[in-house]
């Protein structure tokens, strides 16, 4: 509740320093701290003091799970600013609105973690997405953002529709709107048909916002399209939170009908994990190949879906924070190049020592390389879908797609080490290198001492 | 303790490495960390060791029932006291070769021994996981970097082989945990799964076995990798590395999965010998010094996988001997390899001759460890060939009924095509009259003399007088027999 009402009063503030302030240092400085003391609120509450006293138990309920997760997305953002926020600037005139946007995808993210009812699943999906349509095209020069902004809004329209079209059905099946009050069991009398569809129509839904094949197609487009600082955000934060709401529809409102959707939800990783690693292997650009590893990450990341143990939960954060930090790592690496192309990275180490090596590391960890976070995400996953003893044949071909992942990130490891070349880019400030030095940090501790990272769930 | 000073010497004095700018400070300094894990070994295995310095255990992530264990029973021992021979000499024997960026070089060496401690250490499934990924990473990033011309796409395609290899061995960790709800080897053992899950999942762990010894037809990455490394990785690669594989073979499948690993046996060994006698074939034809010795390797550890899986005492013994063996023997083979190289520019065999005749003392060296390699009697190849076809020819025919075969067709690959492209090589390169390449030839200095000396004494003593080395590592293949012996299950259950 905290991180609700303080994120959505910080992103008023937001567009009104843009107002009050002429120049952008003092923008960025105060979009920093409030993202700070954001972060500050959020734990207050995890540690139970409440700063405001609605009663929204209708709507939302900030469990344990919730707020954990949203600290972490609330850090990851923190650090993307750290990181992102001096290639903000160069995108457009109007810094303060960036900042403020993302205050607002935040209010989405903290609903969307921790929904009980429908509409507010509904609320928080698309607060989060309105906000990344404008940002996708933010650099309005630019035909290609403009392409990838419309594209994004067409497309998350239409999805959107097909969200509110599976809550009606549903609602017509139920007669309610929260999903602690579902109840599928079905007699002689009454027709599952109109569940059923309503959870396809939702499963459907929510594949599209988290990229998951056959309802990936938006987004190497998108991805490609838009500012590679706002890339970033919309690949790591937001699909992790996006993954969060998913777990907990499909884990909340209808276990029950685990038997139906299952079998869907394992085509589904098969296919995402398949499309995003084949076309990822062909590409050219890294910043599209970057796009279609993310549709391969989600695949991944559908097994905390799939598997709904608590070996799963634990992995979808995990997943989410090793996830996060490299791919926000990398991007912040790749906006540095002037050509994004595989053939620009060469010869980077020579040049960039540090970009360099941040990135490597960033890489391993995407590509699950023990020691780093990314193995240990990769690990929980796995073993949650292990544990459920069934369809071990998917296990098998996420590893071996996972193999092949590791093909295209040691591409760009490849042409930073080993290969010599000009690498033209632009050198990177100093905050902008410890942050990322101290990205590294994070996820090689990560990766060596999970246990201090998910007992904070469990105090 | 000396178990984890024997992985945290070698870690430590490899990142320091990298912050050395002096290139001959940073070339003392990690021979210094070699020799110093080099005594370390040595005090451990033979004065203080004791059940306490030799295991080491503390809580590493409580909620997965995983923890750092890590201990050096018979088998472990050996491979790390092999690991810490090899460095130094590793170490003296490029000490002439140049490298662009030698720290990190060196760096990357040590952090490589690291890794290999580990894996010949750990006694936790997942501690074992992330060493076996953790030997790799830096290795591959000297193979790509200091190696040959084809380097990137070599060293990328060994990468990739075994990165699958151990990824779907960790589905096989993972699916064993599923049952124990715990990593640790005990549990893992205690694990007796049903005959149907033992079956596959042995596959999941033997590929990746398979791809690292290698066995054939998993070998493909194997000649061209050792050919465009540095032979300073070689060297690694094939001394010590290879060992990991046959290590898992015999502390992490046979004792595991003992029933799938006998009702898989003859599939094995099968493919075992189909790769003797191929590489020895394709040794026979190739033209280029790393090629041959690489095939040669590839056959040599073929019979050792064969003679795992016969699963009796001889064979076993044979083969932790021949591990320990083969590693010195190849260690020098790649010597004499890189010294040639390093004096002549050129590894082809038709281009060279006569090197006898300018470097008398270099060719002596090559003779004995040649010899070895050949398996001739006062050689300790000699030791563990004898005892592994002892135990193939011996093998209980309720275990396999082609001992006899098996170990016919694998002696005419390892002895009689072993002498014959062994020898070829010797008089084609060291034999004959000179040729305008190998007329200006000068004969070893004396640090090269000094690391082939030991190795050509350790060969010899560890040929007339095994029974030390034999003795150490009874009671782990006892214990690993013991654990494996499905014969005995069959019975109790009838």
């Amino acid at each position: 509740m905290n991180a609700l009402v303080l994120s959505a009063i910080f992103g008023v503030v937001m567009m009104f320093s843009g107002v009050f302030f002429k120049r952008n240092a003092p923008i960025k400085t105060t979009g920093i701290i409030a993202m700070l003391l954001l972060l500050i609120a959020n734990c207050m509450e995890m540690k139970g003091i409440k700063l405001f006293r609605f009663d929204v138990s209708a709507f939302m309920s900030f469990t344990d799970y919730a707020l954990f997760f949203n600290a972490l997305a609330i850090f990851a953002t923190l650090v993307y600013l750290l990181v992102a926020s001096g290639e903000m600037e160069k995108i457009g005139k109007n810094l303060a609105d960036y900042f403020a946007l993302i205050f607002f995808i935040i209010a989405g993210i903290t609903i969307t973690t921790s929904f009980t009812s429908l509409l507010s699943l509904f609320l928080g999906i698309e607060i989060i997405s309105i906000p990344l349509y404008i940002l996708t095209g933010a650099d309005k020069k630019n035909l290609k953002s403009n392409e990838a902004a419309l594209k994004y809004f067409l497309m998350g329209s239409f999805s959107t529709g097909i969200l509110l079209m599976g809550i009606a059905l549903i609602y017509g099946s139920q007669g309610t709107f929260a999903i602690d009050k579902m109840n599928f069991i079905t007699d002689a009398k009454s027709n599952p048909n109109l569940h059923i569809a309503g959870m396809l129509f939702l499963l459907f839904a929510m594949s599209f916002k988290a990229s998951v094949a056959p309802f990936h197609f938006w987004t190497p487009d998108v991805y490609d399209g838009a500012p590679t600082v706002f890339t970033s955000f919309m690949a790591t934060i937001v699909k992790a939170a996006v993954f969060v709401g998913f777990v907990r529809l499909f884990g909340g409102a209808f276990a029950a009908m685990e038997k139906t959707w299952s079998v869907w939800i394992a085509v589904m990783i098969a296919a995402t994990l398949f499309v995003g690693n084949i076309t990822a292997v062909f590409q050219q650009s890294v910043k599209r190949m970057l796009a279609y590893s993310s549709i391969s990450q989600a695949g991944f990341l559908l097994f905390s879906v799939y598997a709904m143990n608590s070996a799963a939960r634990e992995g979808l954060l995990i997943y989410s924070a090793a996830y996060c930090l490299a791919t926000i790592g990398i991007f912040a690496v790749l906006s540095k190049m002037d050509d994004y192309s595989f053939e620009g990275f060469n010869g980077l180490a020579k040049r960039q020592p540090v970009l360099a090596f941040t990135g490597t590391i960033c890489l391993l960890s995407l590509a699950g390389i023990p020691l780093t976070a990314g193995f240990l995400g990769k690990f929980y996953m796995l073993k949650a879908a292990i544990i459920t003893g069934q369809n071990l044949w998917l296990v098998i071909f996420a590893v071996i797609m996972a193999a092949v992942s590791a093909y295209y990130y040691f591409r760009v490891i490849q042409a930073m080490y080993f290969k010599d070349g000009p690498a033209p880019s632009a050198p990177a400030t100093s905050i902008e290198k410890y942050t990322l030095i101290f990205i590294c940090i994070l996820i090689v501790l990560l990766g060596i001492f999970p246990n201090v990272f998910l007992n904070w769930l469990y105090f | 303790m000396i178990a984890l000073l024997l992985i945290l010497i070698p870690l430590l004095g490899g990142i320091i490495t990298f912050f050395i700018k002096k290139e001959e400070g940073a070339r003392t300094w990690s021979l210094l960390a070699a020799i110093a894990t080099f005594i370390v070994a040595i005090l451990g295995f033979t004065i203080c060791n004791s059940a306490e310095s030799l295991t080491y255990k503390a809580p590493w992530m409580g909620l997965l029932n995983s923890s750092f264990s890590i201990a050096a029973d018979g088998m472990g021992a050996m491979l790390c006291m092999l690991t810490a021979i090899s460095f130094p000499i590793i170490f003296v024997s490029t000490w002439n070769t140049r490298y662009s960026n030698a720290k990190n070089f060196l760096g990357l060496m040590l952090l490589t021994q690291a890794g290999l401690m580990g894996v010949f250490l750990a006694m936790d499934a997942l501690l074992f996981y992330f060493f076996w990924e953790l030997a790799l990473i830096p290795v591959y990033f000297i193979c790509s970097q200091w190696g040959g011309e084809k380097r990137i796409k070599v060293t990328f395609k060994f990468f990739i082989y075994t990165f699958v290899g151990s990824l779907l061995m960790l589905v096989g960790i993972l699916y064993i945990y599923s049952k124990t709800n715990s990593f640790d080897i005990t549990a893992f053992y205690n694990a007796q799964l049903p005959f149907d899950q033992q079956m596959w999942v042995f596959w999941l762990f033997f590929l990746a076995f398979a791809i690292k010894m290698p066995i054939f037809p998993f070998h493909t990455w194997q000649p061209d990798a050792y050919q465009q490394s540095p032979t300073a990785a070689t060297m690694v690669l094939s001394g010590i590395m290879v060992k990991m594989g046959l290590l898992g073979l015999l502390r992490w499948l046979l004792p595991v999965l003992p029933v799938a690993s006998y009702s898989w046996g003859d599939t094995v060994s099968t493919m075992a010998v189909i790769g003797i006698i191929y590489a020895s074939l394709v040794a026979l034809q190739q033209n280029d010094m790393k090629r041959l010795v690489a095939y040669s390797s590839i056959a040599h550890i073929g019979l050792m996988c064969l003679a795992v899986f016969t699963e009796n005492k001889s064979a076993v013994q044979g083969t932790m001997l021949q591990m320990f063996s083969h590693g010195i023997n190849i260690l020098g083979m790649w010597v004499i390899v890189e010294i040639i190289e390093r004096k002549f520019g050129t590894t082809k065999m038709s281009e060279l001759g006569g090197i006898a005749k300018k470097a008398p003392a270099l060719t002596i060296f090559f003779f004995i460890i040649a010899l070895a390699n050949i398996a001739l009697p006062l050689t300790n190849a000699f030791i563990g060939e004898f005892l592994m076809f002892n135990g193939i020819l011996g093998v209980d025919p309720n275990i396999s009924k082609y001992g006899i075969p098996f170990a016919v067709l694998a002696g005419i690959g390892i002895v009689i095509l072993g002498a014959v492209y062994t020898l070829k090589m010797a008089r084609s390169v060291f034999l004959g009259e000179t040729n305008s390449l190998t007329e200006s030839g000068t004969d070893i200095a004396f640090h090269e003399k000094a690391i082939l000396g030991i190795i050509a004494v350790t060969i010899i003593v560890a040929g007339i007088y095994p029974h030390h080395l034999l003795h150490s590592f009874e009671d782990i293949t006892n214990s690993i027999l013991n654990k494996s012996d499905v014969l005995h299950l069959l019975k109790t259950k009838h």
